[in-house]
């Protein structure tokens, strides 16, 4: 062994001239690294000189300062109170936070859509599994921005007038101004509801907890599932009534010319986020499928052997495999709804692109402006992808 | 400086461009043999390409006068459809030599945006079109609308300052383009549309039933429209001025382009000196042009009144009068200085 070791070492000591150091591949690598990191400096140098350059000879206004001024605009759906006396950074807030909503409903619901059609499409029933083979091939096959205007234009707006509205239960409104719904008054006391939500979904998981270590020492089931369900509906919906039921709604009425009070979904979010959702799915079904069909038949017939039921066998045996498979493709699907969202200029729905594009046309300041949508995606998909990775960490097969 | 050189990085690409556009415009039209004109992407008597994609329109024709003066050649004209949105970049950077696209002059835009306006092509003002069947006369009664809306214009601003001035609730629909915004208008989205005066009147004959819809009494603001260049170019910002001021005067004069002619070789001294027949005159050489710049507008393109005859005037579709846009010296505000 020693003898080995000397034999490698001795024509290594030889090399002192340069020579040989041009040669060695590790200083070469770093030579070339040097240089890649020089020439891109370089160009970004470059780029930005060019730009601040043309900037001052075009005698154009630079800087973050405009952020500051009053947008003077009026933004139709806001999460957050905005009024056209507000600054240009409010509005650019309510555009990301419109975004955010548009991106968090659609992932939850493409993600439900997903999952349902994913599993449908390895039914054994034929005609559950065309229909979903169907649904997947005509929404993965239309460009996103057509599945928008088509519910834009081709199922909302064809919905009746104000006038006609289309009468729902809960007193709530459909036409093509929106869904319009009673709003929800809460009145004195009503946050003890929210406190006994959070209550029954503590209580809830400390039960969980309970009931995997039980059955782990003794082998006993609990219904921790019905349990919780219990708890979380029962809890708080004990609160209200005990309070004596703190709320009143403001229910929409027709007015000279729309339906007013109550609250109110525009089309272009609907529209947006049920195209955003349908195409998405579509994808996340083929993500689901493949996943599932990944993990080996062996594994089934190993649980079916152990006598163990095919739901449960689908729960926690195919499942928690699959989603070792699933998870990092889905990442992809969630961030390109995020970014499809966007395409929310088409329809007018006031969205961080469309804000951000009125505000550009108002300050001129094209430049800013483009960076700010960059930073704000670049920070959703960066986000989006931490939290998913976390959860691909928590799920991955432990190895052994 | 630190946050400009980050924005600025980031955002190179879009003014990638911009190094192209050097200071001398009008030697780089004539380098190129064409000039670039920004307009709009179909506003009909302003600028709107018909099925075989020939532009036609007030603002075209400004763009044709420019093309005549600088080349004697009234094609040599280069039309690019922008929105709203795009067409303050695309001026900035270098993308078009000049921005012919009913374009309102604010101090902001002619200021901090980094532009020149000087004259005025179109006097307009803001106004709003309801569906008659609301049995609405007045901007007054609109409390609770919703208003469809083109991004990003000062119609947008106009709007929420006449709103909250008046107390009125209002609920802005707005749409990047203008085809979108009023088709969702025809489509029942939204009770009124709001844009220029003229533009209401253009657009109300797109609509499916062009009778059913009205244009209300109110003005509620002033939009000169005007074409746009981008600062530090004297001698472009004069050509583009001078070619209007041209056209006005050449109505003014009594000359159009059928007359052109024989008032080039018979007119008075004024006339000469305009259409450069007066002897050893400099005019259109110290424009940086030849010294028939204005003959070549008036007979190519035809003089202001023609021009607004043949696109906007009673004989045409839209059927938008003279109003503020007559002679200074028939009740208007289109005046000229002397050409001399």
């Amino acid at each position: 062994m020693a003898g080995f070791a000397l034999s490698l070492a001795k024509p290594e000591s030889q090399r002192s001239s340069t020579s040989s150091l041009i040669y060695d591949p590790k200083v070469r690598g770093i030579f070339y690294q040097i240089l890649t990191v020089a020439l891109v400096a370089l160009f970004v140098w470059t780029v930005t000189q060019n730009t601040i350059h043309n900037l001052e000879k075009a005698n154009i206004a630079s800087g973050f300062g405009f952020l500051e001024g009053r947008a003077g605009f009026d933004i139709a759906q806001t999460l957050v109170p905005y009024s056209s006396d507000s600054t240009y950074g409010r509005a650019l807030l309510v555009g990301l936070l419109n975004t955010l909503q548009v991106a968090f409903f659609g992932i939850i619901t493409a993600s439900i859509i997903g999952f349902v059609v994913g599993i449908a499409r390895l039914s054994k029933n034929w005609l559950i599994a065309r229909l979903a083979q169907v649904y997947v091939e005509i929404f993965r096959n239309i460009p996103p921005l057509l599945v928008i205007l088509f519910w834009y234009k081709g199922v909302i707006a064809v919905l009746p007038q104000a006038r006609d509205s289309i009468a729902l239960p809960l007193a709530s409104y459909l036409n093509n101004r929106g869904l319009f719904f009673p709003k929800a008054l809460w009145g004195n006391g009503a946050w003890m509801v929210g406190v006994a939500l959070v209550v029954a979904i503590v209580a809830s998981i400390v039960i969980f907890r309970w009931a995997r270590a039980r059955q782990a020492r003794t082998g006993q089931q609990f219904r921790s599932g019905w349990t919780a369900i219990g708890l979380i509906i029962g809890l708080p919906a004990l609160t209200f009534l005990a309070l004596g039921s703190p709320i009143s709604f403001d229910y929409p009425v027709a007015g000279r010319f729309n339906l007013t009070g109550g609250s109110t979904v525009g089309p272009e979010f609907i529209s947006l986020f049920l195209a955003l959702s349908f195409y998405t799915a579509s994808f996340i079904a083929e993500i689901v499928r493949g996943g599932i069909m990944a993990v080996a038949k062996g594994q089934t017939e190993a649980a079916s052997a152990l006598g163990l039921r095919p739901g449960v066998t689908t729960r926690l045996v195919i499942i928690p495999q699959a989603m070792r498979i699933i998870i990092p493709p889905l990442t992809s699907q969630f961030l390109n709804l995020t970014k499809n969202s966007s395409l929310a200029v088409a329809v007018g729905f006031a969205d961080v692109v469309a804000v951000g594009g009125t505000m550009l046309n108002q300050t001129g300041q094209a430049v800013e402006i483009v960076a700010l949508w960059l930073v704000i995606y670049l920070s959703l998909s960066v986000t989006t992808a931490m939290f998913m990775n976390w959860f691909n960490a928590k799920m991955a097969l432990v190895e052994r | 400086m630190k946050k400009t050189i980050l924005s600025a990085a980031i955002g190179a690409a879009v003014l990638g461009a911009a190094s192209a556009a050097s200071a001398a415009t009008l030697a780089d039209v004539k380098a190129k043999g064409v000039v670039t004109c920004g307009v709009s992407q179909g506003i009909p008597g302003f600028s709107n390409p018909n099925d075989k994609g020939d532009w036609s329109g007030i603002d075209v024709d400004y763009c044709r006068g420019i093309a005549a003066a600088v080349f004697g050649d009234p094609t040599k004209a280069k039309f690019v459809a922008l929105s709203s949105k795009d067409r303050f970049p695309a001026l900035q950077s270098g993308e078009v030599d000049v921005l012919t696209r009913n374009t309102t002059w604010t101090i902001s835009r002619d200021t901090s945006l980094g532009f020149n306006f000087r004259t005025v092509n179109y006097y307009d003002g803001q106004g709003f079109m309801v569906k008659k069947s609301l049995n609405v006369k007045s901007a007054l009664e609109l409390s609770g609308a919703a208003v469809c809306v083109q991004q990003g214009t000062t119609t947008e601003l106009n709007l929420a300052d006449y709103f909250k001035a008046n107390n009125l609730q209002y609920n802005p629909v707005v749409f990047e383009k203008e085809a979108d915004a009023t088709s969702a208008y025809d489509a029942g989205r939204c009770d009124v549309y709001t844009t220029d005066q003229s533009g209401l009147y253009a657009i109300r004959l797109k609509m499916k039933n062009p009778d059913e819809n009205m244009v209300l009494p109110e003005v509620i603001s002033k939009e000169p429209l005007g074409p746009a260049v981008r600062q530090g170019d004297d001698q472009w910002f004069d050509v583009v001025s001078w070619v209007h001021y041209a056209m006005v005067n050449a109505e003014e004069l009594g000359i159009t382009s059928k007359n052109v002619d024989e008032m080039k070789a018979s007119g008075g001294p004024d006339i000469k000196r305009m259409l450069g027949s007066e002897e050893g005159t400099k005019i259109g050489t110290d424009l940086g042009l030849t010294n028939d710049w204005a003959y070549n507008i008036i007979k190519n393109v035809g003089n202001y009144g023609e021009v607004f005859a043949r696109n906007l005037g009673p004989e045409t579709p839209i059927k938008i009068e003279r109003g503020l846009n007559a002679l200074w010296n028939k009740g208007g505000l289109q005046y000229a200085p002397p050409i001399r």
